[in-house]
């Protein structure tokens, strides 16, 4: 085994944990390549024993340098590179694209759009959760959940498919609408086969996983961000919301017809990974009731509305923010009045929620960072573009 | 009463852990539950999405005739370059000179398919087929020519 | 009737007719050792489909089904893969405890054979401390864990092992006093004297109250001991990625599978031979009738019954919970299994001295 100093020595680029860590840490790295980071996220952890002193994330490993790429492409070519970005929530993405657009250009979007695009948000939504739910059941070592979720959650993408014809990456919203109509069996599958299985099945999530002694022991009172610290690092979403920030963007700058639709902004005040987790779980049953209240009352009408075949944004600064599975997403575009955006910047809510992790997992054991991370529902691809 | 509380407790974690159990255990005795499709034996039955976006083709009649004028506008459209119109210019009948398309290259393995491309079609030539077994020995297959050998564009689409 | 105790009273007789006495016991350990490690092999590659299969069901899917009948010579393909592939051994790791770890897993897991009573009068060697024996053997386990993370050069490893040295070690007080409950009441530690003694019912249900109590928890204690899930600390794969074989690849690697599953293996043996009677048939007080048609089923039938039964359990534990943390899996021992064994078994100890059981 090598000692750190000569690590240190032999090194010019050395990551900062290790230029500041003393000749007994115990360093780790978790990742690249590991069950528990979902991806390519890297953290150097220092050990003391069992015990976490310091938790340091790189990223970069992904980094497709997305904003760069967006510049080169028009207003309806960078939607679809959004998709790639938080892939679980690829809809709620392209959805902010577009009402980006549509801001900078006034475009009267019809009803029938603003409805469809707000039951595939919501449709997007528990798809989200349901895969993390699955994944972080199996960041903490039951492999089962993982398939549960996933039999609920290919029905979905199965509806999903009927419609856009994709399963994840769909690129369904377009500037003034969405692409097609949804295909004529869309509502009923909705209400006749999803709604009521993933109904059903609810309690099973929570006899297998809310309730059990185990998984309570694992998540309770680890990982706890306040209220104040989850401000300060700009979390947003589930993460937040534990914390009881009031951060939901739905409610707090209703976009399409958010503000026609009655839901709770779902609160927990705990902060610790179990409220994280609980705020994920009853989230997915308020999108339920969303989607119940809109299913049956999508309005006729078009489902595009006229657009030029050129979009020019005229000159100006736009931002537009979307509440995705994970968080609050803003979307900042400079234009100079061209055809394509002279910058762009992404507001990702994963890389605020993973800057809290060096925070929560201080002074806790390595179970407690996998608890964490799972309850974070982290997606590399979002936190690093 | 501190005996009677930790008794409580684990009889609660007990019967929390039973629970769990008989959820396993049920799905473990009811066969039927399996979602599992067994891939290559179902092909037969299998039947995908009708939108399902598999890859572009362009669609061909019995006269070996194609709705494509060459305008390069699933080329614009596309956001990363994956499909290149060669046009060239016919001579019909009263002698003018027309612009058609000579050929169009698609490459498939730069696709993204996110249908940009057909929704830039003016004369609804090109579409997605819901074809998804694209796994072929060299990549240079995937670079296809869409209009056919001979083919030419149907009367009246302008 | 071919009985497993026929058979060796057959090969004995042919043996002594032909050989002098000292080569009739060199041949007989010779064929012992064949057998033993035919045993292991097939109790592997069964154990692995049998995981395989009970894992895919719960997880609403079918498992390996596509190599032989009913996928059942899936682990025989991935057996062969891994004696095919190459073992890399670390460039900074101490390889001579590296190579040697493997094998100090897997050769307690075998001594641990001797006592065990496959079927009526059918065993290796029925020593007369053939459960402490037992329990004495199998502790040595953790020191091949200990010096297989250790020799491997890697953090991962190195925590993995030392966790696990300190799961197996306090898992094997409420392991071994849970077994005391049986010993005390049939007073002997011999492995045969213990089924005869539940000639008349399996100590299980002659036990009252604190026999179920002493199975439960010691279920709980040799899952830890073995490192199964939800006691899969030492390899927690979301934490440590492999734990303490991440190092270890190929034939070596599948050593220490092949152990895991042959300890599995093991304390659920002695768990149905303490709690179950072994190969004893099931009976019902006075219903002759009954008794008479179980006995009927050859007694090597309901050990090895019994004893897939408790691996069937130990398997369905894995596939439902999630894990521990470390100070949870040691609070567990020590604050909730060890009082409680310890409690259990001054009431057994009761029960014995009146003679309260049935």
């Amino acid at each position: 085994m090598y000692h750190i100093n000569e690590i240190v020595k032999n090194n010019t680029l050395i990551p900062s944990i290790l230029a500041e860590a003393d000749a007994n840490d115990y360093i780790i790295n978790i990742g690249p390549q590991h069950p528990a980071t979902h991806g390519v996220l890297n953290l150097l952890i220092t050990l003391n024993g069992e015990t976490i002193k310091k938790v340091e994330p790189h990223l970069g490993f992904i980094h497709r340098s997305m904003e760069k790429m967006c510049e080169s492409l028009s207003y309806r070519q960078f939607i679809y590179v959004t998709s790639r970005m938080d892939y679980l929530s690829a809809h709620i993405n392209n959805h902010a694209c577009a009402l980006l657009v549509e801001k900078a250009l006034q475009i009267e979007v019809p009803e029938r759009a603003q409805y469809i695009r707000v039951i595939m948000d919501e449709l997007t939504r528990i798809a989200s959760h349901l895969l993390w739910w699955g994944a972080m059941a199996m960041d903490m070592g039951a492999f089962t959940p993982y398939f549960y979720a996933f039999r609920e959650r290919e029905l979905l993408t199965e509806i999903m498919e009927d419609t856009c014809g994709a399963r994840l990456t769909m690129n369904y919203m377009v500037p003034g609408g969405v692409m097609q109509d949804p295909h004529e069996k869309f509502q009923h599958r909705v209400t006749t086969e999803f709604l009521p299985l993933l109904k059903s099945k609810l309690h099973e999530y929570e006899e297998l996983v809310t309730d059990n002694i185990i998984f309570q022991n694992r998540v309770k009172d680890v990982g706890i961000l306040s209220k104040e610290d989850a401000i300060s690092y700009g979390c947003s979403g589930p993460t937040a919301r534990a914390s009881g920030v009031e951060c939901d963007i739905r409610k707090l700058y209703p976009y399409d017809i958010y503000n026609k639709v009655e839901f709770n902004e779902v609160f927990e005040t705990a902060g610790d990974s179990m409220a994280r987790y609980l705020v994920r779980m009853k989230e997915i049953k308020e999108s339920v009731s969303i989607i119940e209240q809109l299913i049956d009352n999508i309005p006729e009408g078009d489902f595009q509305a006229k657009t030029k075949a050129v979009l020019k944004l005229p000159k100006g600064e736009f931002y537009q923010r979307v509440e995705t599975a994970r968080g609050e997403l803003g979307i900042f575009v400079v234009s100079e009045g061209g055809t394509t955006p002279y910058r762009i910047k992404f507001r990702s809510p994963g890389f605020s929620n993973l800057s809290c992790l060096d925070h929560i997992t201080r002074g806790s054991k390595i179970g407690d960072l996998v608890a964490s991370m799972g309850t974070l529902d982290l997606v590399i691809p979002d936190i690093d573009r | 009463m501190f005996i009677v509380e930790y008794l409580k407790e684990v009889t609660n974690a007990v019967k929390s852990l039973a629970t769990g159990m008989k959820l396993t255990g049920y799905y473990f005795t009811h066969h039927k539950e399996i979602i599992t499709q067994e891939y290559p034996d179902n092909r037969a039955t299998l039947k995908m999405a009708d939108r399902f976006k598999g890859e572009v083709v362009m669609p061909h009649d019995a006269n070996n005739e194609h709705a494509c004028t060459g305008c390069t506008s699933c080329e614009l459209a596309c956001p990363n370059g994956s499909i290149k119109v060669i046009t060239k210019f016919d001579i019909n009948a009263d002698g003018k000179k027309k612009k058609a398309v000579d050929q169009h290259i698609y490459r498939l393995d730069m696709c993204t398919m996110c249908g940009l491309c057909i929704e830039a079609c003016p004369t609804d030539a090109i579409k997605m087929a819901n074809t998804f077994e694209h796994s072929v020995p060299d990549r240079n297959m995937l670079v296809k020519r869409l209009n056919n050998n001979g083919s030419k564009i149907r009367e009246g689409v302008e | 009737m071919i009985s497993f105790e026929n058979i060796v009273k057959w090969i004995q007789a042919f043996l002594s007719a032909h050989l002098p006495h000292i080569w009739v016991l060199a041949v007989e350990a010779v064929i012992i050792i064949i057998a033993a490690i035919a045993l292991f092999a097939i109790l592997g590659l069964v154990l692995v489909i049998m995981e395989r299969r009970v894992a895919a069901f719960m997880q609403i899917r079918f498992g390996p089904n596509r190599v032989g009948p009913w996928g059942l010579l899936q682990s025989t393909a991935d057996t062969i893969k891994l004696i095919m592939k190459e073992s890399i051994v670390p460039d900074n790791s101490d390889k001579f405890l590296f190579n040697l770890a493997p094998f100090m897993v897997m050769i307690p897991a075998m001594l641990i054979l001797a006592p065990i009573n496959f079927a009526k009068h059918f065993f290796i060697w029925d020593l007369n401390i053939g459960i402490l024996f037992v329990s004495s053997i199998s502790s040595i386990s953790v020191i091949g864990i200990l010096m297989g993370g250790w020799a491997s050069s890697n953090k991962y490893s190195l925590h993995g092992a030392m966790r696990s040295g300190a799961q197996i070690v306090s898992y094997e007080l409420s392991g071994g006093l849970s077994i005391l409950t049986i010993i005390v009441l049939c007073g002997s530690l011999k492995v045969s004297d213990i089924i005869t003694a539940q000639e008349t019912g399996w100590w299980i249900f002659r036990g009252h109250i604190p026999a179920i109590i002493a199975f439960v928890i010691y279920m709980i204690a040799v899952t830890a001991e073995t490192n199964r899930a939800p006691f899969d600390l030492a390899e927690a794969e979301s934490e440590l990625t492999a734990g303490f074989h991440t190092e270890y690849s190929g034939m070596r690697f599948a050593l220490f599978f092949l152990a895991e599953y042959i300890n599995i293996f093991i304390v659920c043996a002695v768990g149905a031979t303490l709690f179950f009677g072994g190969w004893m048939p099931f009976h019902i007080g006075t219903w002759h009738a009954f008794n008479h048609i179980m006995d009927f089923i050859p007694s090597s039938i309901w050990f090895f019954g019994k004893t897939f039964f408790l691996i069937f359990l130990i398997m369905w534990f894995r596939w439902t919970f999630p894990r521990l943390r470390i100070d949870q899996l040691l609070n567990l021992e020590w604050k909730y299994l060890m009082p409680i064994s310890m409690v259990n078994l001054l009431v057994m100890t009761v029960c014995a001295i009146y003679h309260l059981h049935f």
